[in-house]
């Protein structure tokens, strides 16, 4: 096992900086520059972990962010632990732990393996066929399914890493730092154009930079060092902002992407603290350059996926960029040249490579003859049937092809391996383009989709706009630059080329076996074990949608979104079903590109900033008396200030209490208020209040009901006239933003000609609402100069007043049916006036209540609140509030909807009050309203929208809405609860005080 | 994300707008003088197009200002803003 299979000192690798690192809790080393892949696979190990479904051993199949197979959990059981990490793009730190996931007990031995001796019956749909019958079973079933499910494990721990967003602002954003992309970043920032380079890897120069054959050369030196100079050349240019480790995620319209900056995931847990994990790039660019590059397909033969097969490109990747050779006895498959770059590259750093099966006839380059000339052993017109080995690659069977590829011929030869490298042709990288809605066109001579319809300001250049070869990179990028930049003279005009690669490909998407293709097993989705024969029998039990055959077989549903074989089930689903490729379409490329982490998604807004809150002037009072908070909106509002041991219920009932026997204090400075002035304000008001407003007396306050235009109730709240043309309206907490919306919307829209100003001044104000029998005796001590006589300032009336020097509004207006005033005053001295009020309340012992009082109180008077006893299908006449609905006024928001055939009915739900035969039964909120229990179905009359039990009625009141509620009055209902029926008699839904006598006393 | 370009303020990110439905639907002046299905054709019926539609917005976390955009459905396409109260401009 621990062979060195390092081969020569890459200079990408820095091997006098040797790092160790743990592997399923055994002690490897590595070297600066390596990633967990090349640096097990230089430690010969292969076999990473297991498949989703039958559990097979698998190993490492590429070198990149398509990775299906190499993915690891990383620092297991601490709260960094990350699951689903990709072997082939994580770089190796001192002391980076992995472990193999999906396998118990070991990735050796994995006791889920036996369901690849199952997997005859473990078809495409099996779950949704085996564990539907019965259907009640679920969920018994479903406790053991979600315990085999799912490859790595989530932390349990919060994450202690810090993340952030960044906007970020340029003329040009080239994506990929290949040779297309340095040539794009050279010709963009030279040109004077601010321009962003972002590279998933952390180096720049993609493939071409470890190209050093001499077989790919331009100007005359091997396109690696040529690559290698541009590259020196664009780090000094100024307008060029480079970021490697930095993975565009998604691509949204109008030039939008999201990219994920990895700052720190390569470093030694011990040195990330308190700086940045990633960073989510939000960037807006004038223009896009696509230089995504390509992938390189697999090919589908029975047991293409044994720890050992990788794709061919790959293992060219690790010796030539990490100097690790992945096998000692290599053999290559191809349809194409590619294989042939990757053997010579093999031979050069003296690696043994054994054949290549090509399965190409009558093919010729100089790329062969190089290899030929070598002695490897090349089998034109041939293909790999089979594979052997379990934990690693053994052994491959070959057969020749049929003239029309069909079949297979001939007898059966054995190849010994312990490495196999697949290439069966490119694919362009278009999702992100897919993403912001390119349409992609089907190019026959090589079966690949490639840019058509470009949406925004973009183009795509090089290998994923499918020029996958030197020479047609080197002529049409930057022809294609000079015209999309609008820049007169290329940096490339006088550049010479040689490239000596034959581009002629067979594309079989499914290769022939000697076996039944039932006993096959030709994987296509590596990561969820779909194989191809799950996908012919999706098409044979009849789904013809690629979108359809995808869910049902899973194909390409797994972490890596099938970057490998997407192409090839889209390859044998037209093949099947008769469909041309261009036809069938593909399925759609959704963001993100690769994974993304929570904690990038979410930046700072994280805990206390998850969702900002507002606090009022006097919170921190509310605090220090240790008030319970509620979130109303935005808002935290004091909920109940219980006292040492109080229950809620204890406190509230206490609050209660007091506040009609003697004095309570609120905080409504959350409440909205909205400053409307201007000549048409009084107008204004008629036309967005259901009741009337121009005769309101200046220094008058008024309740006001507003509704939305299909007649239903949106708001209330009392508004008072400060002035000829300026009103005060307040609206309901939670309300407030939409009401000024809403008001805004009609003054701009409907009515330009109101002259009409609105200002929002909730934050302005802090508001302290004093209300009790003992209410003026405590006002007239915090203000002694106000008149507060019934005469002079009766209830729903105004006055300004001073307190010192300090102006504030008092209005004498009541939502507890109590006597009662509420001081306005600028928010910074709202704290000040609460004490003062407290001060002089303590002979009354004046009790502060919260907002669940509050409720309680109104609730007694059965005032309604918008939002708990309205559910916008509520309408002012359901609520029993015809009183505030002017009939003489000719219009306002919704009254045409009043008596539409629909609202005039007689049998809507009303507002009702409700008490309870046992009058200690609160019933809960919610519950349903019946009158008869026998009936199957149960009819549902309505539900309780308020309860409480009133302390100073002695007995539960609810408010509910009822179907013809209106006319139920004295009937008795019936709320079914689980364990007992309760009984109920419908009410008045005013309770205390029906005469209002309180608000004078 | 859109890039609209507020015709007070100029070019702005999309999260500063709010989407306010379709444009050009004026509030009868006499609605009391409808029938149900006249004040329910103004009250429910959107048209909701593939292609070009005309919307209202409103800079919402910037000048608060209502405004026309002509938007082509199909691709998110602005082809031009306009202020409330103009008629819109011939493509």
């Amino acid at each position: 096992m621990s062979k060195n299979l390092r081969i020569n000192s890459s200079k990408f690798i820095d091997q006098t900086n040797r790092i160790s690192f743990i592997f399923n809790d055994k002690k490897y080393y590595g070297y600066k520059g390596d990633t967990l892949a090349s640096a097990l696979l230089a430690n010969n190990i292969h076999l990473i972990g297991r498949s989703f479904k039958y559990h097979r051993p698998r190993g490492i199949m590429t070198a990149g962010s398509e990775e299906p197979n190499a993915i690891v959990q990383l620092h297991k059981n601490t709260s960094r632990t990350e699951p689903n990490v990709r072997a082939t793009e994580i770089e190796i730190y001192e002391g980076l732990e992995a472990s193999s996931q999906n396998c118990w007990p070991s990735v050796n031995f994995d006791i889920g393996g036996i369901n690849n001796f199952f997997s005859p019956i473990l078809p495409a749909g099996f779950y949704y066929k085996t564990f539907m019958w019965p259907a009640n079973f679920w969920e018994k079933y479903e406790y053991f399914i979600r315990k085999s499910a799912g490859l790595g494990k989530s932390p349990t721990e919060p994450d202690p890493d810090i993340y952030e967003h960044r906007y970020i602002h340029c003329d040009v954003l080239i994506i990929g730092s290949g040779i297309s992309g340095i040539m794009a970043a050279k010709t963009s920032a030279k040109n004077g154009l601010k321009t962003l380079l972002v590279e998933e890897k952390p180096y720049l120069g993609g493939t071409t930079i470890y190209q050093n054959s001499e077989y790919f050369k331009i100007n005359n030196q091997t396109s690696g060092s040529w690559l290698e100079k541009e590259i020196n050349e664009i780090k000094k240019l100024k307008n060029l902002e480079i970021k490697t480790r930095t993975s565009v995620a998604a691509y949204h319209g109008y030039n939008f992407l999201l990219a994920k900056e990895n700052l720190t995931d390569h470093l030694p847990i011990e040195i990330r603290e308190k700086k940045i994990r990633h960073r989510l790039l939000k960037i807006r660019a004038k223009k896009v350059v696509n230089a995504t590059g390509s992938i390189e397909r697999p090919l589908i033969f029975d047991n293409n996926d044994r720890p050992g097969i990788f794709i061919s490109s790959a293992i060219k990747r690790y010796a030539d960029l990490y100097g690790v050779a992945c096998g000692e006895k290599n053999i290559l498959f191809t349809n194409n040249d590619s294989a042939y770059e990757t053997a010579i590259s093999l031979i050069q750093k003296g690696i043994n490579v054994k054949a290549i099966i090509d399965n190409r006839e009558n093919v010729d380059s100089k790329l062969i003859y190089e290899a030929e000339k070598n002695n490897i052993k090349i089998f034109k017109g041939f293909t790999v049937v089979d594979t052997s080995g379990y934990k690693r690659i053994k052994k491959i069977s070959i057969m020749q092809l049929s003239k029309d590829g069909q079949k297979v011929v001939g007898s059966k030869k054995n190849l010994h391996c312990d490495c196999l490298g697949v290439s069966g042709g490119w694919t362009p990288v278009v999702h992100l383009f897919t993403q912001s809605g390119g349409k992609l066109k089907f190019r026959e001579e090589d079966s690949v989709f490639i840019p058509n319809e470009f949406p925004s300001n973009q183009i795509s250049v090089g290998a994923c706009n499918g020029d996958f070869f030197l020479d047609e990179i080197l002529i049409n990028v930057p022809k294609s630059l000079q015209k999309f930049l609008k820049i007169k003279n290329s940096e490339y005009d006088n550049i010479e080329v040689s490239s000596f690669i034959n581009k002629s490909n067979r594309n079989i998407w499914l290769l022939p076996s000697d076996k039944t293709f039932g006993k096959t097993k030709p994987f296509v989705d590596y990561q969820n074990d779909a194989t191809a024969k799950d996908i012919k029998l999706a098409l044979r039990e009849g789904f013809r949608s690629i979108e359809h055959v995808k869910r049902y077989t899973t194909t390409g549903m797994g972490t890596d979104q099938g970057k490998l074989g997407n192409m090839h089930a889209l390859g044998i689903i037209s093949e099947t079903a008769g469909t041309k490729m261009g036809e069938l379409g593909t399925t759609t490329f959704r963001p993100p590109y690769t994974p993304l982490t929570f904690g990038t998604i979410v930046g700072r807004n994280v805990g206390e900033y998850f969702d900002i809150f507002r606090k009022t002037p006097i919170h921190n009072w509310h605090v220090k008396h240790k008030a319970e908070f509620e979130n109303v909106g935005q808002w935290k509002r004091a909920w109940y200030y219980p006292k040492e041991n109080e229950s809620m219920h204890e406190a509230v009932q206490r609050e209660s209490k007091a506040a009609r026997e003697s004095a309570g204090i609120l905080d409504a400075s959350t409440l909205g208020k909205i400053d409307i002035q201007g000549t048409d304000a009084s107008e204004f008001l008629n036309r967005v209040y259901t009741n009337a407003w121009s005769k309101l007396a200046v220094g008058k306050c008024r309740y006001g009901l507003m509704l939305n235009e299909d007649g239903m109730v949106y708001d209330d709240g009392v508004t008072t006239r400060l002035g000829e043309n300026h009103y005060i309206m307040t609206t309901t907490t939670g309300g407030a933003a939409n009401v000024m919306s809403k008001l805004e919307d009609y003054l701009q829209t409907e009515w330009p000609e109101l002259d009409v100003y609105l200002t929002s001044v909730t934050d302005h104000f802090a508001t302290v609402s004093v209300c009790g029998p003992n209410s003026k005796k405590i006002v007239s001590e915090v203000i002694p100069d106000l008149d507060l006589s019934d005469e002079s300032f009766p209830h729903m009336s105004f006055k300004n007043a001073k307190i010192g020097k300090i102006n504030c509004r008092v209005m004498r207006i009541s939502f507890t049916g109590e006597h009662s005033y509420e001081i306005n005053i600028q928010a910074n001295f709202g704290k000040s006036v609460w004490e003062k009020c407290m001060d002089a309340g303590k002979e009354f012992n004046i009790t502060p209540y919260g907002t669940e009082t509050m409720h309680l109180l109104r609730a007694e008077k059965g005032f309604i609140i918008v939002g708990q006893d309205t559910d916008a299908t509520m309408t002012p006449i359901d609520l029993q509030m015809d009183w505030i609905v002017s009939k003489k006024k000719y219009d306002f928001i919704g009254k045409r909807s009043l008596y539409r055939s629909d609202t005039i009915k007689e049998d809507r739900k009303q507002l009702v009050g409700l008490l309870t035969e046992n009058p200690n039964e609160v019933l809960e909120e919610g519950s349903q309203i019946v009158s008869d229990i026998n009936k199957s179905p149960i009819e549902m009359l309505g539900h309780v929208t308020s309860s409480y039990y009133s302390p100073n009625l002695n007995k539960s009141i609810a408010l509910g809405v009822i179907r013809g509620g209106k006319k139920m009055m004295g009937q008795r209902l019936i709320i079914p609860m689980e364990k007992k029926n309760i009984n109920v008699t419908v009410a008045d839904p005013v309770f205390l005080d029906k005469e209002n006598k309180r608000l004078n006393a | 994300m859109f890039l609209i370009n507020c015709p007070y303020c100029g070019e702005r990110d999309q999260s500063e707008f709010k989407a306010g439905g379709e444009a050009h639907i004026i509030r009868p002046k006499q609605p009391t003088e409808l029938s149900d299905d006249e004040w329910a054709e103004y009250l429910f019926m959107r048209k909701n197009i593939k292609g070009i539609q005309f919307e209202r917005w409103n800079h919402a976390h910037g000048c608060r200002k209502w405004f026309n955009i002509i938007r082509d459905t199909s691709n998110d396409e602005i082809k031009t803003v306009y202020k409330m109260g103009e008629s819109p401009p011939k493509l």
